[in-house]
Parts: structure tokens; C-alpha cells; sequence
């Protein structure tokens, strides 16, 4: 019987099974920012086990909250910081060349097909866009990541979710997890791996995938991997022209990843998209899902767009196109943070930043920033916010504050028109 | 070194509860544990349940529904329950994350049946609930004024031995 990409990830990596259907995997990426990493850094002190098991391998960003906002994310910053530097980690991003952790990691080219990831944030499930095996993991796997370069899974259960037909004009990404998310639940997928495929996947550009990969922790997916091909060579190539002769070789090494066509799945989940409207979360669960015309008009205070679900160039060019030459809506606050600096100089250079302030924006740093409620746009209770992020848990952008989860193209439609609205018929 | 497990217990009637319940995200600015433990539960609103209420900080076992501890990966959302001496959980089903991180705390989340967990709550309508739970035997044992129930349960040999050496640091420190 075939395999599944994940499948042949954890054989290519398995150090150990202590007991049947537990595998330890060597890990090929150990990422950390300063919110989880911290503790896990006092624990190895407190252990007399302050090192790491290969400093090429660990990569840190202080992102969440940055430039420090008050002292005690300044000392998260620091602990983050003085360990990387006692450790000689050979990549580590500070204030200034520091953006969202799951946008900037795949940037600097260190996420590869076939690779192992973990990192201490939920969402690194992004980085299966790259046919790797990305895991997001608490702060004791990751601490044992750092020190031993493994970490325990069960057995990978997948579940194949085919993407067929094609996305209509101004129907993105985000749109489509959104829908897939709605209808298994988000505890469809719990301790399971999500294997996007189908035509619409293939499709996609890097950035559309990872939209993609991002979300399938809020099906309760522990990674969301699509399989790798050209499009994922061609992401790659800066950083791997020195290891291929040709793109197409780089190619058929990557292919011996995809799973192959008698690979045993637990579930098989077809979607036709080709009539999907764009979508818009209503409740406290991203499974809250409804086509955007049912939300249309509903209230909004503040527009965010960023992060590592939308913050991506791909993202602010769609929200750019919408907003170009209008004004956002007297009472909403926009605010855009372009993931990481590269995105933020690009979009500086293409015009889109002047687009997004002619509006009314105001344009942050790269951060986390309100997507978890930390800084850069807090609600106040009672407030809504119309969101590219993930999540729209209760409170998550502050207390008693409200999160719609939607494409960069409602929200920016969204903030022009005050409400909710359809970027395609303003 | 192994934990304690088993005392009174909470009732939390509902399903997918998240981290962001469990510990709101503006308190990860904190690097110890215990700087942690006034804010369980902080945001969590359920009908008749108080954050700050004496059930609360008196229980040592929680018992819920589905998909318990969903969301963000904050191993904070153990920990907040382990500094306010709460290492049992019981619930239908976990998010991955969660589940792990309890285990790799060397705490116990306790998967059971939707019939057993309903007989549980079911018992907690005729008073206060105790629960003791026997690691070896698998064995939860809960009682009420009026009357106990006693429920098997499945761990799997990986998750024991992480509760038996005390977490995974321990584990992974001695084999790897
Ligand atoms: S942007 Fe939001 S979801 Fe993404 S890593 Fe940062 S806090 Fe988490």
C-alpha cells in the first residue's frame, strides 16, 4: 500500500518508538518567538540543561509584541534575545529586520519539502504549504526540541480534502478555508493532518497555500500540507540553485514526497468551490462561517489586516486594488501591518503603503500586534473588528471585543463602507 | 516526579472551551508559572460559574465536554491549572496541543466516553462531586453524598510513562 507525504516524512525521520504507534521524530526546525520561548529557556537554566542541539536548526524572532511595548514584553524580548546570542543561533531576527513568525521563517527560504518543524505557536501549521510536516507544539515539546532535536507524535491520521472546481473572480484563499472550516467543524480534524489537493490547490500561488496551511489548527488539524511542485520550486530557488542543477531536478527530488495514489486516507472530503461566495465568520468559532451578502451591513469599529494568515504581499496588493482612490468610512480605524519587513518594503515600493494611508490607514511595523489583543489595536468592549486574521475567539483582540474573520478583500471593502460588505460590488 | 491527581471536582458544562478561555492572552507577558494563578478561567462565561468562586479554588479535577482546550498552542493553559493544584482533566475529547502539553507536564487528561462523562455530570445534581483516580487500576472513582459511580478508562503506554516519570523533559532527558 502507498503512502501519504506525511507518512513518508515521519519514516524519513523517526529516531525511536517507545511504544507502539508513538513515533519521536528527528526535527530538521526548532522556530521560537519570545511569548513561548521563555519559559522554556528558565526551565533548561533551572536544569542545568542550558544548550541546543544544533544552532543552524533553531531559528528565533521576537514578533508577538515588538518593538517592546511595556517592561515585561521587553524582558520576554530580552530573554529570547540573550539566549540566542549565547547559543550563536545563526538566525535570529530582532527589531527592524523581525516580522510574523510564519510569514517571515518561510521567506528566508528555511522551510523544504519532507522537512520536520515544530515550533510553540499553533499556527505553524503554515509551513505544511511547503510539503513539510509543521507542527505547532506547547512550550515543554519545545523545550525538548531545543535540547534533543525530537518530539513525540501518534501515528499521522490524514484527511484528504480535495479542492475542485475553480475560485470565481475576488474569492481568494481565505475564503475557501474558511467554507472547508464551517463545514467539518473545528473539531473536524483534531489530531488529524489535512492534505489540501485538487485543482484549486494546485493552482494557488506559495502565499495562497500557506492562507491555506494557516488555518487548519482552527479545524483542530495538528498540520495542513499540500503537496510540493513547481510553484513551491520556484519559491524556493534562491535558496536552493546552488543544491539543483535545474529546477526541474529540484523538482523530481521534491517529488518523492507527494503521496502516492494508493495512499490510504481516514476521510476523503470533496468541495466544489466554483460557486463559493466570499466568506465572513459571525460567532466566537471560526467554524462560524456565512457567505459575506448574510453579514452584509453589519457593524463594524476597526479594520485590521496582517498577520500570518493575510499579512502577505499577495494580500495587501488585493486590499490595495479595493482601497485605491476611495476613503475609508469616517468612523472605522484602519490599521494594515505587512508581515514582515520584505513585505513592508515591497509594498512601500509598489505604491500599495501610500494606497492604505491615502485611505486612512494607519500601517504598523510587522507584529503580531491585535490579532492576539497585545498592542498596535486593542478593541475596547463591546467593539467589532473586521479581521484577515484566524481566530474570532471571544476576546482575542481584547476583552469583550468581537472578530470577523474574512479575506483582505472584504475587509477592505469592509472599511470603506463602515460595514461589512461585498468587495465586489462596491 | 509524580503528581497528585483526584479531589473535588468542577463541572464545566460545555464544549470546545479554548485556551483564550483558559488563560487570556495578555498575561502571557508573564515568565513564571505561578504569576499565572489569579487568572484561571478569567474569561470564561458559562452560566453559574464564577472565576473567582469557591468551587474554583477549591477543585483539583475538572470535568467538561468535547474538544477541550482548543486554539492556541500556550502550554500557560496547563499550567494555570497546574498552579491551582488542578492535574486531572475530564473530558470527551482534547485538542491535540492541550492533551499533549498536560502529559508532557506530567498531568492527566482523562479521555472518556459522551455516556460516562453525561453520568459524571448526572452525579453532580446530587451534590458536590469527589473524584480519586487509581493511575494503575485506570480507574476513576467519583462520588456524591447520595451515591458513586466507578468508571475504566484508556491511557495509552506513552502517555502513563509521562505521567510516571513526571513529564516529557524527564522522558526525553533519560532515553534521547
Ligand atoms: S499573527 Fe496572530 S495567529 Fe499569527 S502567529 Fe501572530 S498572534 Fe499567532
Amino acid at each position: 500500500m502507498g503512502k501519504t507525504i506525511a507518512e513518508k516524512i515521519f519514516d524519513a525521520h523517526l529516531r525511536d518508538e517507545p511504544f507502539a504507534g508513538t513515533y519521536v521524530l528527528d526535527l530538521d526546525r526548532v522556530l521560537c518567538h519570545e511569548i513561548t520561548t521563555p519559559v522554556a529557556i528558565a526551565d533548561l537554566e533551572w536544569r542545568g540543561k542550558d544548550r541546543v542541539f544544533d544552532n543552524t536548526k533553531i531559528k528565533a524572532v521576537i514578533d508577538h509584541v515588538t518593538p517592546a511595548k511595556d517592561s515585561k514584553t521587553a524582558m520576554q524580548a530580552k530573554i529570547l534575545r540573550d539566549w540566542a546570542h549565547r547559543h550563536e543561533l545563526h538566525d535570529f531576527f530582532d527589531v527592524g529586520r523581525n516580522g510574523v513568525c510564519h510569514a517571515l521563517f518561510p521567506e528566508k527560504g528555511y522551510i523544504r519539502p519532507g522537512f520536520t518543524v515544530i515550533m510553540g505557536d499553533s499556527h505553524t501549521c503554515t509551513h505544511g504549504a511547503f510539503g513539510a510536516f509543521a507542527a505547532g507544539v506547547g512550550t515543554t515539546d519545545l523545550e525538548v526540541g531545543i535540547l534533543k532535536g525530537v518530539c513525540a507524535f501518534r501515528k499521522p491520521r490524514t484527511i484528504r480534502v480535495n479542492l475542485n472546481g475553480t475560485l470565481a473572480a475576488g474569492v481568494y484563499a481565505k475564503d475557501a478555508i474558511l467554507h472547508v472550516i464551517g463545514q467539518i467543524g473545528v473539531n473536524g480534524a483534531t489530531d488529524r493532518i489535512l492534505e489540501f489537493r485538487g485543482p484549486i490547490v494546485e493552482a494557488m500561488s506559495m502565499e495562497a497555500r500557506m492562507t491555506l496551511s494557516n488555518m487548519a489548527i482552527e479545524a483542530g488539524g495538528t498540520s495542513g500540507l499540500c503537496l510540493p511542485d513547481m510553484t513551491t520550486v520556484d519559491y524556493l530557488w534562491p535558496f536552493i540553485q546552488d543544491d539543483f542543477p535545474s529546477r526541474e531536478s529540484a523538482l523530481e527530488e521534491y517529488r518523492k514526497w507527494c503521496s502516492d495514489d494508493d495512499a490510504h486516507y481516514e476521510q476523503v472530503l470533496d468541495f466544489d468551490l466554483s460557486g463559493l461566495e466570499p466568506q465572513v465568520t459571525y460567532g466566537y468559532k471560526p467554524d462560524c462561517v456565512k457567505p459575506v451578502e448574510e453579514m452584509a451591513g453589519s457593524r463594524i469599529d476597526q479594520v485590521y489586516i496582517g498577520t500570518c494568515t493575510n499579512g502577505r504581499i499577495e494580500d495587501l496588493r488585493v486590499a490595495a486594488a479595493v482601497l485605491k482612490g476611495r476613503k475609508i468610512a469616517d468612523h472605522v480605524r484602519g490599521i494594515v501591518s505587512p508581515a514582515t519587513p520584505k513585505i513592508f518594503s515591497e509594498a512601500l515600493n509598489e505604491g500599495i503603503i501610500q494606497v492604505f494611508m491615502d485611505a486612512g490607514f494607519c500601517v504598523t511595523n510587522p507584529t503580531c500586534g491585535a490579532c492576539l489583543g497585545m498592542s498596535n489595536g486593542v478593541l475596547a468592549e463591546g467593539e467589532v473588528c473586521a479581521s484577515t486574521s484566524n481566530r474570532n475567539f471571544s476576546g482575542r483582540m481584547g476583552k469583550g471585543g468581537m472578530v470577523h474573520l474574512m479575506s483582505p478583500a472584504t475587509a477592505a471593502a469592509s472599511a470603506v463602507a463602515g460595514v461589512i460588505a461585498d468587495a465586489r460590488s462596491l | 516526579m509524580k503528581k497528585e491527581f483526584g479531589g473535588p471536582a468542577i463541572f464545566l458544562d460545555r464544549s470546545d472551551i479554548n485556551t483564550d478561555e483558559i488563560i487570556p492572552a495578555k498575561y502571557l507577558t508573564e515568565v513564571t508559572k505561578d504569576a499565572l494563578k489569579p487568572y484561571l478561567l478569567e474569561d470564561l462565561t458559562l452560566e453559574g460559574f464564577d472565576p473567582k468562586g469557591e468551587s474554583l479554588q477549591q477543585a483539583r479535577v475538572v470535568v467538561t465536554r468535547e474538544n477541550f482546550g482548543c486554539g492556541s498552542s500556550r502550554e500557560h493553559a496547563p499550567w494555570v491549572f497546574e498552579v491551582n493544584g488542578i492535574h486531572t482533566i475530564i473530558a470527551e475529547s482534547y485538542a491535540r496541543i492541550f492533551r499533549q502539553n498536560m502529559f508532557n507536564g506530567g498531568m492527566l487528561a482523562i479521555e472518556l466516553p459522551k455516556a460516562d462523562i453525561d453520568r459524571l455530570f448526572a452525579l453532580q445534581r446530587s451534590g458536590s462531586v469527589e473524584i480519586s483516580v487509581d493511575l494503575e487500576q485506570q480507574n476513576v472513582l467519583a462520588r456524591s453524598s447520595a451515591r458513586q459511580e466507578s468508571i475504566p478508562f484508556e491511557i495509552s503506554p506513552f502517555d502513563k510513562a509521562l505521567v510516571t516519570a513526571g513529564g516529557w523533559v524527564e522522558f526525553a532527558d533519560a532515553r534521547y
